[in-house]
């Protein structure tokens, strides 16, 4: 408990600050750093052909958004299919099938990082450098980005610089897309990733090009002649992996591997890098949008969710009654011992990040169920971008019952919520139960395609973890699903993809359809949002709505899985 | 605030645009991937030569295993480390991933207690958690104090020690919680194994 | 509700519903459950269908015959109870109309061919009137249909329409020239200019309206409706998908239970109430006497932020009332109070009446002076009086006016305005009262003032509006001076003085442009265009057609005030809504934990611990869940149709009180009273 108050201080510490940078960067105005900045911005917009001061309407910003988001995805699917051709491949990893090459191109296009590989064996460097780490950089600024400009469209727009950088009448202005992926990843991402990426190979993370040595184990009678240790540029990576709420690692498992998280020192590292922009993010709300206490609505509805799922991880995974279970340390790693491990799971999962220190089918069901319910709700701080875009989501729809119980008609900053947008609402909040509970039935249909490694109703839980993970672009797993068959990387290939751009788009046009539409100004009728009243009405909406949907399920998976080893 | 301007002028309305998409994924993957990685790593590799190239233990010229990395030992002359799922391949490291309510996992665990316990002359009840279950990763390099403590008196028969030598050496090798807080306390079998072997041949040979 | 004017009381308000009307709605019930009215609410077609499917199980022999016959006996039960709901709602709104439409049959019309004949010319049934004919009405008579007086003024009694039994007065070329198809002419004789056809007045198109006939779905309805649809889509999923995964850990599942599980799980309540809420709301408005063209303007008129109010006949009387005379240095003060009498013995404004009342000696009867000769008010003179034929040769006039006219008047005669008098007008307007001056030939004698009285209680009223967030804003055409008096009196929160017709339109426009939404009250012709452009136009229906057709609303006792009482229904429909679907999803949570252990008990036992509640059997459990399910519904009708209560406070103490008795009540409610069910039946049929 005292490390996760540590952790929690340390960010918040870190946050503050960071937020503010985050919001300057964002605004786009003049400010300290340009200069040095400018030296790789500038020829950089020249290669991109932009002019990063024009504005775009929602649809063109989602439009630049998608097709960046297709050629980079093709880009990296083919490097994975034909790296075993490419250099830089010291260690022989062969040509990635292409189905589990699509799939690693989505998921990590998509901020996942769901991985059905084991990097150390199956990449070559050369891939891990460009297609895993590029997309690792990027992808989170691309996030930060769609809902940076869902932002400006729920304060009605960008304003305009100059007369002439108008939108047309109708579609406000929410920004340059291009400005805003290329100013994060240059002034926030990659320098926090070269900090860490140092930080970590201070504490013993490799850092090298080289592909490892083969060592010679001292005890001979043991039965092993000869141990490869695999090595290569894993610092940037790991650094990237954290920084960005990516969470895909260099070895299999993970930051679970003493290479990709040597000490407690590192895994608290990792830990504070997992949540560090997520955090910022909240502070940044406010700073952005010039309306503080919108930022004391989103951090401390956040913060309140938080602390209850860390608390219940560490009360299941180190207090209660399963915690003097003889099993209790299957999976985890001896360093980080039972605590450490069940607040990096309620904390990876909290984020979207999906890196984990120990094996989480292992864990106690009830801590499974944590990590469960936290990607489910996936807006406790959440993925870079996609948090506060999920957030956004259940803002509206709590203003919308909320807005209802004060007596007039629900409107979140003034502009009214009706048929349109909760049409739109409406797709994103059927979406997750339809293809969540729909795949999982059909996976569990059909036992060929499962690949449990567990019978019973942990099995449920795998297949439901997985789903729910590529679905809420966290990208853990119950690790032990067989899940390198094509129906695995082709169904959450497309999880991947419905969890992803439905989340980060609709919003977007929602705040647009929101922005043309006249605001009424505050007076003492008006719902405040930003009232711990608000907040815990908010809190209730999120987990209602969570708890109803998925409750079925969850009582048949981690909840009877419980039962059952609480049976005697 | 929209209604003063002509059409835009400056708006972006191309609904497709390819030609920055494609260059912005060629800067995405080379310099926001491999240019950064490629100065992380340099300046890693510069700062920390020794833990930037997998924190290898060397023998005599020849590496005998890395920190990092947990490796197999069967004589009683050393200490366990814990089961591994990957056998301690670190090429296939792994995890069990299996389940608290697996059974499978019960009878392994069952087995393991019963082998240690028979190893190291104890009850069941007393053998630790940590050693008779796999790690996360597979090449768990550490051993909690208590599994480091039960093997004393084993490896100290083996190796003609006192008790209380082979017990100092474990407490010097004996890692805490970082500033006791972080983590748990922890022992490196490799590392201790080596002093083990490095210590003066006459100690115990008389 | 305690706005409820008493006199409606006869109409039945008060009373849920009577005899006639239960029975109407009971068969009503039952008629909507007819596929083309069923469909038209998503979530109850859900539990119809599921009833239909529930006995297709129970016939089939798929599920247990007892059981399976009970929980299609308690779905059909839920729908039903839905449908009475709305039935209720609708019937009362029937009800309400047909009162008002009582009044307005078997009427007959004197049509005439011109404004200039009294006699009638023919005498045909009120039906066959058309727009644009002339009918004349003497003392006694019904208005045949809804009309403007286009010549003469008459006392008349609209209780029939409005239950106000005090007579109004009604006049040709005014602002309340309008007169109401059924209502009694009392005094004089008037001639109308029909301005609907019997049967499709204004009025009847409104009747029609609250009857729920012709009832279009507001947008608030709309989208709240999509989201009820959203929810019952997700737990279609989720039961649908439920067997697979428990089939998976070879758990067989009774597809009863999952029907049972669904219509628990999906929004009934509120679906089951939505439509009622929504007739319910037009509905109360009515009960205030105020017809509304549609729910949507009941609904908008929650959200007001601003209130234009006309300062004549709104804020104050209207009817100036003479207050005090202010003689002028030198003039005997009685000779003032005679001479404003005289001036205005004949005078028949309001105005004229209370200066005689004010100047006569109570003990003394008043006479009329012989060879009077009375100067009526024309807007070219702006001033009336009397000439009296005197002893001498010359008549005495005695004139009374504004201090414009009368010294433009005096200055004519070759007479002089003392200084002083300018000093006293002053003086008076200062209070916020008229100054009317008066004179006796040449000779100016003093100022009588009159004072525009603030109405009753309406600075309360104005208070409780400003509590809930609305802004007033009186408009007057008086001077800043007397405007700032009056409002400073009224309590209002900003005046625009000296405004003329067009200045109301531009002030509403300002405030929309601001985002504000604009109510404003208005009757005059010149009003209309403000009433248009305002989110909320409430006509008064002593008013002009113009401003009746223009506005969204009527208040049929012309009360301005009244707004209030429309924002309040109009917030309360909101908040009932909000309530009851909070209600019904905070609902679930028990609801599964009666069903789910239910669900499961016979394949998975260790789930035996999800039962909390510890209910005595899983038929029981699933029976008790769904009787909680279907009683809710009738017993939440009273509540649907009153409103949940509406205090103006903040809206953050609004939320938290409506999130604890919804939020909370709801998460709680339904665990003790389906506990309570539950030990009724295993007392009553075993476990």
């Amino acid at each position: 408990m005292t490390e996760a108050i540590v952790v929690l201080l340390l960010v918040i510490a870190a946050g503050w600050p960071l937020g503010h940078y985050l919001a300057a960067v964002m605004r786009g105005a003049p400010m300290h750093g340009d200069r040095v900045f400018g030296v790789i911005e500038k020829p950089v917009y020249r290669l991109l052909g932009v002019d990063p001061s024009e504005g775009m309407t929602w649809k063109a910003y989602a439009a630049a958004f998608l097709a960046s988001n297709a050629i980079l995805g093709v880009l990296a699917w083919v490097v994975f299919m034909t790296q075993a051709w490419l250099p830089l491949n010291p260690n022989g990893a062969p040509n990635m099938r292409w189905d589990l090459a699509l799939h690693t191109a989505v998921s990590f296009l998509t901020n996942t990082n769901q991985q059905h590989y084991s990097g150390q064996a199956q990449l070559s460097h050369l891939a891990q450098m460009t297609g895993i780490v590029g997309l690792q950089v990027v992808t989170p600024m691309m996030g930060l980005a769609l809902v940076v400009a869902t932002l400006r469209g729920l304060f009605g727009g960008r304003t305009p610089p100059s007369a002439s950088a108008q939108a047309t009448v109708g579609d406000v202005d929410v920004g340059n897309y291009w400005a805003d992926v290329v100013r994060p990843s240059v002034r926030v991402m990659l320098p926090l990733c070269l900090l860490w990426s140092v930080l970590l190979t201070w504490q013993g993370v490799p850092s090298t090009l080289d592909g490892g040595p083969v060592a010679t184990p001292v005890d001979a009678s043991a039965g092993m002649a000869a141990q490869k240790i695999p090595l290569g540029p894993v610092a940037p990576m790991v650094a990237a992996k954290q920084i960005g709420t990516n969470g895909g690692g260099w070895y299999g498992p993970n930051s679970a591997v003493p290479l990709e998280n040597p000490t407690p020192l590192s895994n608290l590292l990792e830990m504070v890098a997992i949540l560090l922009i997520p955090v910022a993010i909240t502070f940044m709300v406010g700073a952005f949008t010039e309306r503080r206490r919108f930022s004391a609505l989103v951090f401390g509805t956040m913060l309140l969710m938080s602390l209850v799922s860390g608390s219940a991880a560490i009360w299941s995974e180190g207090h209660s009654a399963t915690a003097s279970d003889i099993a209790v340390m299957e999976g985890k790693e001896t360093r980080f011992g039972a605590g450490s491990s069940a607040l990096w799971a309620a904390v990876t999962t909290q984020t979207s990040n999906g890196s984990v220190n120990a094996m989480h089918d292992s864990l106690a069901p009830l801590t499974g169920l944590v990590t469960i319910a936290n990607m489910l709700v996936n807006g406790i701080w959440g993925g870079i971008g996609c948090g506060l875009q999920q957030f956004i989501v259940y803002l509206l729809l709590g203003v919308f019952l909320a807005g209802l119980m004060t007596g007039r008609t629900p409107e979140l900053f003034g502009r009214k919520i009706e048929a349109h947008e909760v049409k739109l609402l409406a797709v994103l909040v059927l979406l997750q139960p339809l293809v969540l509970l729909g795949f999982t039935a059909v996976t569990l249909a059909v036992p060929e395609l499962t690949g449990n490694s567990n019978p019973g109703f942990h099995a449920i839980s795998q297949v439901f973890y997985e789903f729910t993970s590529a679905f809420a672009n966290n990208g853990s797993g119950f690790e032990g699903l067989g899940d390198a068959t094509a129906w695995w990387n082709l169904s959450t290939t497309l999880l991947l993809v419905l969890g992803r751009y439905p989340a980060l788009l609709i919003p977007l046009a929602i705040a647009a359809s929101l922005a043309r539409k006249r605001v009424t100004p505050e007076g003492i009728g008006t719902l405040q949002v930003e009232t711990p009243t608000f907040a815990l009405t908010l809190v209730a909406v999120i987990v209602i709505l969570t708890l109803l949907q998925f409750m079925p399920i969850l009582v048949l998976g981690p909840i009877a899985d419980h039962l059952a080893l609480s049976a005697p | 605030m929209n209604t003063t301007s002509p059409p835009a002028s400056t708006v972006h309305a191309d609904i497709a645009p390819w030609r920055p998409a494609f260059a912005f994924a060629f800067i995405a993957l080379l310099l926001f991937g491999f240019a950064y990685s490629l100065v992380g790593t340099g300046i890693g590799r510069l700062l920390f030569p020794h833990e930037a190239t997998g924190s290898l233990i060397e023998q005599d010229g020849v590496v005998v295993g890395s920190s990092l990395v947990a490796q197999p030992f069967a004589d009683d002359r050393y200490f366990q480390p814990r089961p591994s799922a990957a056998t301690y391949d670190a090429m296939a490291v792994a995890g069990s991933n299996q389940a608290r309510t697996n059974l499978d996992l019960r009878a392994r665990i069952e087995e393991a207690r019963m082998q240690v316990a028979a190893r190291e002359g104890v009850a069941i009840d007393a053998v630790p958690s940590d050693l008779v279950t796999q790690s996360g990763g597979g090449i768990d390099p550490h051993v909690s104090p208590e599994a480091a403590r039960l093997q004393v008196a084993r490896v100290a028969r083996a190796r003609g020690l006192a008790v209380e030598q082979v017990e100092g050496l474990v407490a010097a090798h004996t890692q805490p919680a970082s500033f006791g807080v972080f983590g748990a306390p922890r022992v490196n079998v490799l590392e201790l194994n080596l002093a083990l072997d490095a210590l003066p041949r006459a100690a115990g040979a008389h | 509700m305690s706005t409820t004017p008493a006199h409606a009381a006869p109409r039945g308000h008060h009373a849920l519903l009577d005899a006639a009307g239960l029975r109407t709605a009971i068969i009503a019930s039952f008629v909507k459950l007819l596929p083309q009215h069923a469909f038209r609410n998503p979530v109850m077609a859900v539990v119809w269908l599921g009833t239909l499917l529930a006995a297709g199980l129970t016939i089939a022999g798929l599920t247990s015959r007892g059981l399976g016959w009970t929980v299609t006996a308690l779905l059909l039960v839920t729908v039903l109870f839905a449908n009475f709901a709305e039935a209720v709602a609708e019937a009362r709104g029937r009800g309400q109309a047909a009162s008002l439409r009582r009044a307005r049959k078997d009427l007959v019309a004197r049509r005439v061919p011109s404004e200039g004949y009294t006699i009638a010319a023919t005498t045909i049934p009120a039906a066959d009137l058309r727009v644009g004919d002339l009918v004349a009405i003497s003392a006694g008579e019904l208005v045949p249909a809804d009309g403007e007086i286009v010549k003469g003024l008459a006392t008349i009694n609209e209780s029939a329409v409005t239950g106000e039994s005090a007579p109004v007065l009604r006049e040709a070329g005014t602002d309340r020239s309008g007169v109401i198809g059924g209502t009694k002419v009392l005094s004089d004789e008037i001639v109308v200019r029909i301005t609907a056809e019997p049967g499709h007045s204004f009025l009847d198109r409104m009747i029609g309206l609250v009857e729920g006939a012709s009832r279009q779905r507001t947008p608030n309805e709309i989208a709240l409706g999509l989201l009820l649809l959203t929810m019952t889509l997700t737990f279609l999923i989720v039961v649908i998908t439920l067997p697979f995964l428990a089939g998976f850990v070879g758990a067989t599942l009774d597809p009863l239970l999952l029907v049972a599980l669904l219509v628990c799980l999906i929004p009934t309540t509120i679906g089951g109430l939505l439509p009622a809420i929504g007739i319910a709301g037009m509905n109360r408005a009515l009960a205030a006497n105020v017809l509304a063209k549609s729910g949507k303007a009941v609904e908008v008129a929650g959200d007001i932020d601003v209130l234009l109010l006309d300062k004549t006949g709104t804020i104050t009387h209207g009817d100036r009332q003479a207050t005090a005379f202010h003689a002028l240095a030198g003039v005997d003060p009685a000779a003032l109070r005679e001479a404003a009498m005289l001036a205005s013995l004949a005078d028949p404004t309001p105005e004229g009446k209370s200066i005689v009342q004010l100047a006569r000696d109570p003990s003394r009867a008043i006479e009329e002076p012989p060879h009077a000769r009375f100067v009526a008010f024309t807007a070219q003179t702006r001033m009336s009086g009397v000439d009296l034929a005197g002893d001498g040769t010359r008549p005495r006039c005695i004139r009374k006016g504004a201090s414009d006219a009368i010294a433009r008047h005096v200055e004519a005669l070759g007479g002089e305005v003392p200084t002083e008098l300018a000093a006293r007008v002053e003086q008076v307007a200062r209070r916020g009262a008229t100054p009317l001056v008066v004179a006796d030939g040449r000779h100016v004698l003093g100022v009588v003032e009159l004072s525009d009285v603030v109405k009753h209680g309406i600075k309360a009223k104005f208070a409780h509006m400003r509590a809930m967030g609305i802004r007033t804003v009186m408009i007057t055409g008086d001077n800043p001076l007397t405007a700032a008096a009056i409002a400073a009196e009224a309590g209002v929160d900003d005046v625009v003085a000296e405004a003329r017709p067009e200045d109301k339109l531009a002030r509403i426009r300002e405030e929309q442009a601001r985002g504000r939404l604009v109510a404003m009250v208005g009757d005059g012709t010149n009003d209309a265009p403000a009433l248009a452009q305002a989110d909320v136009g409430l006509a008064m229906n002593a008013g002009t057609q113009a401003a009746k057709e223009a506005g969204n609303m009527v208040d049929l006792d012309s009360d301005p005030a009244k707004l209030l009482e429309v924002v309040e229904v109009g917030k309360q429909q909101l908040i009932t809504r909000g309530a009851l679907t909070t209600f019904s999803l905070a609902n679930d949570v028990s609801k599964y934990f009666a069903i789910l252990p239910a669900l499961f008990a016979g394949a998975i036992p260790s789930m035996a611990a999800l039962n909390v509640m510890q209910l005595s059997s899983p038929a029981n459990a699933v029976v008790a869940a769904l009787v909680f399910n279907a009683i809710i519904i009738p017993l939440l009708i009273p509540l649907a149709l009153r409103g949940v209560r509406f205090r103006p406070s903040g809206a953050t103490a609004l939320l938290r009180r409506n999130m604890l008795v919804y939020g909370v009540g709801g998460i709680a409610l339904p665990f003790v009273a389906i506990k309570l069910i539950d030990l009724l039946l295993a007392a009553v049929f075993g476990a």
